[in-house]
């Protein structure tokens, strides 16, 4: 085996799940914890690989909750770190998302989605995981979500979830499907000094002035690594700034949630990205995100194409939704379309947002994304 | 006469501002925390590199009061995260002090894969019979026949033998003490300190607001007497024949071996491997 201790800079031919491995060791991630699982389990493979070449972490773990806890571990012991899933996994490891949210641990968890509910279909792409990922872990809490819609972007956004993982001290969900995850296409690598690597804040003070919980301006606090001579305790218990359990107290429990809820509501426009072409003037809106934004982009250029003003809107956040990029998009067309590869799920987002603007709704569920015909047939019907 | 001001020699172990702790009158677990922090003290440890965690329960305070970094992790996954932690950073001395239900059964898939692995995290297990910190569950170590507020008719679960469950998973020593044995408990923790690879101590522990009152010793001091009456002390005995029963509780040192541990074995990996980039570069 040949070794490369080096990014691959350059042009290269690759899936999508060796494109976010090999996002993630450009962004710095040196911890891998996982369990092998379809259609996420190359990401896995190609890390056992390549971390080791960079002095990296690759454990595989006896399930997808002890994977997660590793990487809460690691991540506090001073690594970037990551885990690789699909649903089944996903659904195991919500509880301890919950504890990177509560602990505030910065780590990013790439989801590939398949069709589900349960063993579902392994080889096959969905996008069913869609409010899961919002909403599967008990208690009220923001998170970050990007979809890539191609290999490039398996990259690309993985380098970016571990930028936001650390500027915002989070978990950072990268919802990828079956078919980026596994399609080849060409991915261009930037040199080292080209990417924009963001590393967490570290504190500044000596250890006993260290509270681990204390926010900056941001709503950000500093974090410390383990072994760094600052004796903080953190705890999935409801606490204070000192890290401290204050379970009885409904002043800390409402300080310490709304906080962890504003880090990404109070920051959202920095955080919010989409792909918007050919909105200023459209009538129908088409909002679609991952595999199906193909789709979905080659539809409205046809429509264009016969007349009619199209227009396509990628969010690439999914969480936080892109609530004013959409309702301004809404405000000024007649109907929006929103193709998604499950029975109604960031449609119902959507629908919140367009207050007036009729919606509609096209589900797909099995083993092909729509095909831009199926979607400008939409389009048509929709005008 | 005016006194002056003194300061427990052992404060610097503990987060004072945490103080007073949870734990009921008669528990076991300030033996377990004292028997612990007396080893520290005795091998001089540098507290600076030692990360105590636990999970959920009555013990898995413990992480709190420690005046260490420290992380109490959700319910049964204090060995998933002490697994990231040791692996990100091998230096650091990675101490669990958890409960039995915690450990063994929500925790128990995590238990037996890091002591197959031999990652060189030590757990040191409080194990009371029962779940204290919901009011009295039956758990995986509840002795059969027992009652507790999910067994009203006595528990048809044959229960756990920890260190025979431990020794068989590969940990690389295995010890049993009750927290009468103290001396020996302390000295047990400076070795699971000192050793290379996965450790493991059981200590039973008494629980008599919560389980000993169900089973005929409502007071700390009568649990303690069963302990004094029931152990016996047989180091390296076969730790198969450990079970624990009204009548004998096997303590000692049951295994004490030699075994490269899983960070070693990993991190040599990555040395050689970046020797055979280095040849490549030069």
């Amino acid at each position: 085996m040949s070794i490369k201790r080096s990014l691959l800079t350059g042009a290269h031919f690759l899936n999508g799940d060796v494109a976010c491995a090999e996002g993630a060791i450009a962004a710095g991630c040196r911890f891998f914890a996982g369990y092998p699982i379809t259609p996420a389990t190359e990401i896995a493979e190609h890390l056992s690989e390549r971390m080791p070449e960079f002095g990296g972490i690759y454990i595989q773990m006896e399930d997808e909750i002890a994977s997660m806890a590793a990487v809460i571990g690691a991540s506090y012991a001073g690594l970037k770190s990551m885990t690789a899933t699909s649903g089944p996994g996903f659904s195991l490891m919500q509880e301890n998302i919950g504890l990177a949210v509560m602990t505030e641990t910065p780590c990013v968890v790439v989801d590939i989605m398949r069709g589900g509910p349960s063993t579902g279909q392994p080889t096959l792409p969905g996008q069913q995981d869609v409010m899961q990922a919002k909403w599967g872990s008990h208690g009220d809490y923001e998170i970050i979500a990007l979809a890539p819609c191609s290999v490039q972007e398996m990259f690309s956004l993985t380098v970016e979830a571990f930028n936001l993982s650390e500027t915002y001290r989070v978990p950072v969900l990268l919802l990828g499907d079956e078919i980026v995850a596994h399609m080849y296409e060409k991915v261009v690598i930037p040199p080292p000094d080209k990417l924009r690597i963001v590393n967490r804040k570290k504190p500044h003070v000596p250890s006993k002035d260290y509270q681990p919980f204390m926010p900056e301006e941001d709503f950000v606090p500093p974090m410390a690594s383990f072994g760094e001579g600052y004796r903080f305790h953190a705890t999935g218990l409801t606490h204070d700034e000192h890290g401290y359990p204050k379970t009885q107290s409904s002043e800390v429990q409402a300080r310490l949630v709304r906080r962890l809820c504003d880090k990404i509501r109070r920051n959202v426009d920095k955080i919010v990205r989409v792909e918007e072409i050919m909105t200023e003037d459209a009538d129908v809106v088409v909002v679609s995100y991952g595999i199906v934004a193909r789709s979905a982009l080659s539809a409205v250029r046809k429509a264009r194409a016969a007349g009619i003003k199209a227009g396509f809107l990628r969010p690439i956040t999914l969480w936080p939704f892109p609530e004013k990029q959409v309702a301004k998009a809404a405000a000024r067309a007649k109907v929006i379309v929103v193709p998604e590869m499950n029975c109604g799920q960031l449609v119902r987002e959507v629908e919140r947002v367009a207050k007036s603007t009729p919606v509609s709704f096209l589900s797909k569920l099995g083993e092909d994304p729509h095909t831009p015909t199926e979607i400008f047939e939409a389009i048509k019907r929709g005008i | 006469m005016v006194q002056e001001a003194v300061t427990h020699p052992f404060s610097k172990y503990l987060r004072e501002e945490m103080m007073p702790h949870i734990w009921c009158a008669g528990c076991g677990n300030g033996i377990v925390l004292n028997c612990f922090v007396h080893a520290l003290d005795e091998l001089k440890a540098d507290l600076d590199k030692l990360v105590v965690v636990s999970g959920i329960g009555c013990i898995g305070r413990t992480a709190g009061y420690t005046n260490t970094a420290s992380f109490h992790t959700t319910h049964g996954r204090s060995i998933a995260f002490a697994t990231g932690v040791k692996l990100a950073n091998p230096e650091l001395d990675v101490v669990i002090v958890s409960g039995d239900g915690d450990l063994f059964a929500i925790g128990g898939n995590h238990f037996i894969h890091a002591a197959r692995r031999n990652i060189g995290i030590k757990v040191i297990c409080a194990n009371n019979f029962n779940y204290g910190m919901t009011g009295g569950q039956l758990g995986p170590t509840t002795p059969l026949e027992a009652l507790t507020t999910t067994s009203p008719y006595g528990n048809s679960e044959h229960p756990f033998n920890l260190v025979h469950l431990a020794a068989a998973a590969g940990a690389s020593y295995v010890a049993r003490w009750t927290t009468l044995h103290v001396r020996r408990l302390t000295q047990s923790i400076k070795r699971l300190m000192q050793k290379e690879g996965f450790c493991f101590i059981e200590v039973i522990s008494p629980c008599p607001e919560i389980f000993g009152r169900r089973n005929k010793m409502r007071s700390g001091l009568e649990m303690m007497e069963w302990f004094r009456k029931a152990s016996v002390v047989e180091n390296f005995s076969d730790p198969a024949k450990a079970d624990i029963t009204p009548d004998r509780i096997v303590v000692g040192e049951f295994v004490d071996i030699e075994k490269m541990s899983y960070e070693k074995l990993f991190h040599e990996k990555i040395a050689q491997i970046n020797e055979k980039a280095m040849e490549k570069m030069s």
